[in-house]
């Protein structure tokens, strides 16, 4: 019972840290058909600003460090889509190997600047402690990313269905080039959405570092996490990104605990199906 | 991760010192070779070794500034390679050091991976390699001529381990948990075995893969019937684990104790309060309380503002362990049979304690206890028992020991496992 409950939960938590990494992923990948192989970098890079500031100034809290985070990152993919990207396009391997190059510049900086050394982010006091559900301990801070994760999912859903700058994007993904047609701003567009993208990834950076920590590596841990996610539940979809992450939360924690040998092909188990049958995936469409 | 060709090359800064070679400088060797000796150093500078890679080289460059760059009255250039951690680069390194710069003598790599992915060619250039890498194998059952090991095998301090476990904390049950590595398996192995010869139960066994995320899904599934948990981690995933342990309000609970890399001086210059009391084994503490690692402890702490760990202290040993070779051959390091017959031969007091070597190349020292402590506000591993001599058979027949499969996940067979 403890196993079913304890392992339930580290699903879910698994799986809203894996939505705050790949649901701007996939937003940029839906509008800009760019598969950003920096995005594991700015998830790492959020973090390390994150721990930076907490550790340099006294009394920053995990959640200003996030929006810190968040918004050092944004910048960042600001410059990248605006400088360098916007002069590659239709040129998908060009932007493909232009994001690898930039990841590969991104960890060798962190680790210039903040060394080699794991560097912990505390949870906040509050949250640091256990708590006891129904009768089994559970981190209280992982319940916190589930709920943090929610709230992100609520806010992207909103934005992408009920705003004019969602149905932009919303437009965009569908069909570029009527977009364009009708007048909307799609290059703007790209800017906005990378942006975003980007500080998501830096904010979840920073969520995720009382689990995670920030430490050279965690940018190639996770990039392929986020591809795995997106590449299951569909490109440029908010659902699929959502479902994707809860999914791959559940069959990574349940996998490498009843079947331990599979432990490394368990991710990769559920993505090989899908693309055989559902190559768009759960939730992606066709596009023009 | 990354494939970069960063160089440095230390010789401009003992050339530098030259200016200032007084009389008192044994001009012995000086004029035997006006060349400077050649020393190469494989380590890691970027990708996730890095840590332990950046020690590697800042203890070396510190080993030889104390010396004016001159080992036996020769002067040495130091030429370092970065392998980013990636076997096929570590080969492409090593290549480069050996048939472009032409290295006399090499120390590294840092991992074990590396080390066998450059085993043959060491063979064939036949180049004396000081490593801290621990693969088993390297000095047991495929031995190779040219390496020496100052730092440790991967079980030589996981045996002790076992033994202490077992006869003076008294547990009985244990679970081991480690990377899914060749290092972590090894160890857990090694570990095992002491352990159940002094009657204890290995219960459970876990690797979880070298880059797991999150440890969350593995420490949901320990025993909680156990009396202490065994950590054969590396890096800084010992650290990570431990944090996860106090997440879930476990630490409180079981006793963690750790193997040679779990709670590094590296990684717990970087942890709290949760790391206090946790035992693990070493060749190696940057408290160790002799007057040689006092000054070398002290010097590297004032300069880098923190403790030296394994890296560290592995390759100032290896700096040492090279000096004292190159004295018995007069610095004479052309004639590579016989600078690699004084490497063996090598018998000396280093910062670690008294060192020497098996015929396969193997270190044989002391081996220490170590636990958490706070010291002048700072977390130290304080020496808690000595186990002195150390081989890496431990007290087990060589003869049998080699016969042996070498340890792995199923060798030993853990025969006391529930599920």
């Amino acid at each position: 019972m403890q196993f079913w409950v304890v392992q339930g939960l580290n699903s879910l938590a698994l799986g809203g840290l894996l939505f705050l990494l790949a649901s701007g992923f996939s937003l940029i990948f839906g509008l800009m058909r760019l598969a950003n192989l920096t995005h594991g970098a700015m998830f790492m890079l959020g973090a390390y600003i994150g721990a930076g500031l907490m550790r340099s100034v006294d009394g920053v809290s995990l959640w200003v460090a996030a929006i810190a985070g968040g918004l050092g990152v944004a910048l960042f993919g600001w410059v990248l889509e605006r400088f360098i990207l916007r002069r590659l396009p239709d040129n998908p391997l060009g932007q493909v190997l232009v994001t690898l190059g930039v990841a590969f510049i991104i960890a060798d900086a962190c680790l210039l600047i903040w060394g080699g050394d794991p560097i912990p982010i505390p949870a906040p006091s509050y949250l640091a402690r256990p708590l006891f559900v129904g009768g089994f301990a559970f981190p209280a801070y992982r319940l916190v990313v589930v709920l943090i994760a929610l709230a992100a999912a609520a806010g992207l859903y909103v934005m992408i269905e009920r705003t004019r700058l969602g149905a932009m994007i919303r437009a965009g993904v569908d069909d570029m080039q009527m977009a364009r047609a009708v007048g909307i701003p799609v290059s703007r567009l790209f800017s906005i959405v990378f942006c975003l993208g980007a500080g998501i990834a830096g904010a979840g950076g920073v969520l995720a570092g009382p689990i995670l920590s920030a430490y050279p590596g965690l940018d190639a841990d996770m990039l392929p996490l986020a591809l795995i996610v997106v590449i299951l539940g569909g490109i440029g979809s908010l659902m699929g990104a959502f479902v994707g992450s809860f999914i791959i939360g559940i069959i990574y924690t349940f996998g490498t605990a009843l079947l331990p040998d599979l432990a490394y092909i368990i991710l990769f188990l559920p993505m090989i199906v899908v693309i055989a049958f559902r190559p768009q995936g759960l939730f992606g469409h066709v596009s023009a | 991760m990354t494939i970069s060709r960063r160089h440095l090359i230390q010789g401009a800064a003992g050339f530098a010192s030259m200016a200032g070679l007084s009389a008192g400088v044994s001009t012995r060797a000086l004029a035997q070779s006006a060349e400077p000796m050649r020393l190469g150093l494989l380590t890691v500078k970027t990708g996730p070794l890095a840590s332990g890679g950046i020690d590697m080289e800042r203890a070396l460059t510190m080993f030889l500034k104390e010396r004016n760059n001159e080992l036996a009255g020769r002067k040495v250039e130091l030429i370092v390679a970065d392998t980013a951690g990636v076997p096929a680069t570590a080969r492409t390194k090593t290549q480069e050091l050996v048939e472009k710069n032409k290295v006399h003598a090499l120390v590294g790599p840092l991992a074990a991976f590396e080390a066998l992915a450059i085993d043959d060619y060491l063979r064939e250039v036949k180049i004396p390699t000081l490593s801290v890498a621990a693969a088993e194998d390297m000095t047991q059952r495929k031995p190779n001529p040219w390496f020496v090991r100052g730092t440790s095998s991967s079980a030589q301090c996981a045996h002790p381990m076992g033994e202490y476990c077992a006869k003076e904390l008294g547990y009985k049950r244990m679970i081991t948990i480690g990377d899914d590595i060749a290092f972590g398996q090894e160890m857990s192995a090694g570990f095992q075995r002491t352990f159940e010869d002094n009657g204890g139960k290995i219960v459970q066994k876990l690797f979880p893969p070298l880059t797991a995320p999150d440890y969350g899904t593995y420490v949901a599934q320990l025993k909680n019937d156990v009396d202490a948990i065994f950590l054969a981690f590396a890096g800084s995933n010992g650290f990570r684990f431990v944090r996860q342990l106090n997440e879930y309000g476990l630490l409180s609970k079981v006793k963690v104790v750790g193997g040679m890399t779990a709670l590094d001086e590296a990684v717990l210059r970087n942890m709290g309060d949760e790391a206090l009391g946790i035992i693990t084994t070493c060749w190696y503490s940057a408290d160790l309380n002799t007057p040689m690692n006092t000054k070398f402890a002290t010097a590297f702490r004032d300069q880098f503002k923190y403790d030296p760990g394994f890296y560290a202290a592995g390759t100032y040993v290896e700096g040492q362990v090279l000096e004292a070779a190159m004295t018995a051959t007069k610095g004479n390091v052309e004639d590579k049979e016989a600078l690699m017959k004084a490497l063996r031969a090598v018998k000396m007091e280093t910062v670690r304690g008294p060192v020497r070597f098996d015929e396969f190349g193997n270190v044989v020292g002391d081996i220490y206890i170590r636990k958490v402590a706070r010291k002048d506000g700072r977390l130290v591993n304080q020496v808690i028992k000595t186990y002195k001599d150390v081989s890496q058979f431990w007290t087990y027949d060589q003869k049998a020991f080699l016969a042996a499969p070498v340890y792995s996940r199923e060798s030993p067979a853990a025969k006391f496992l529930e599920n």
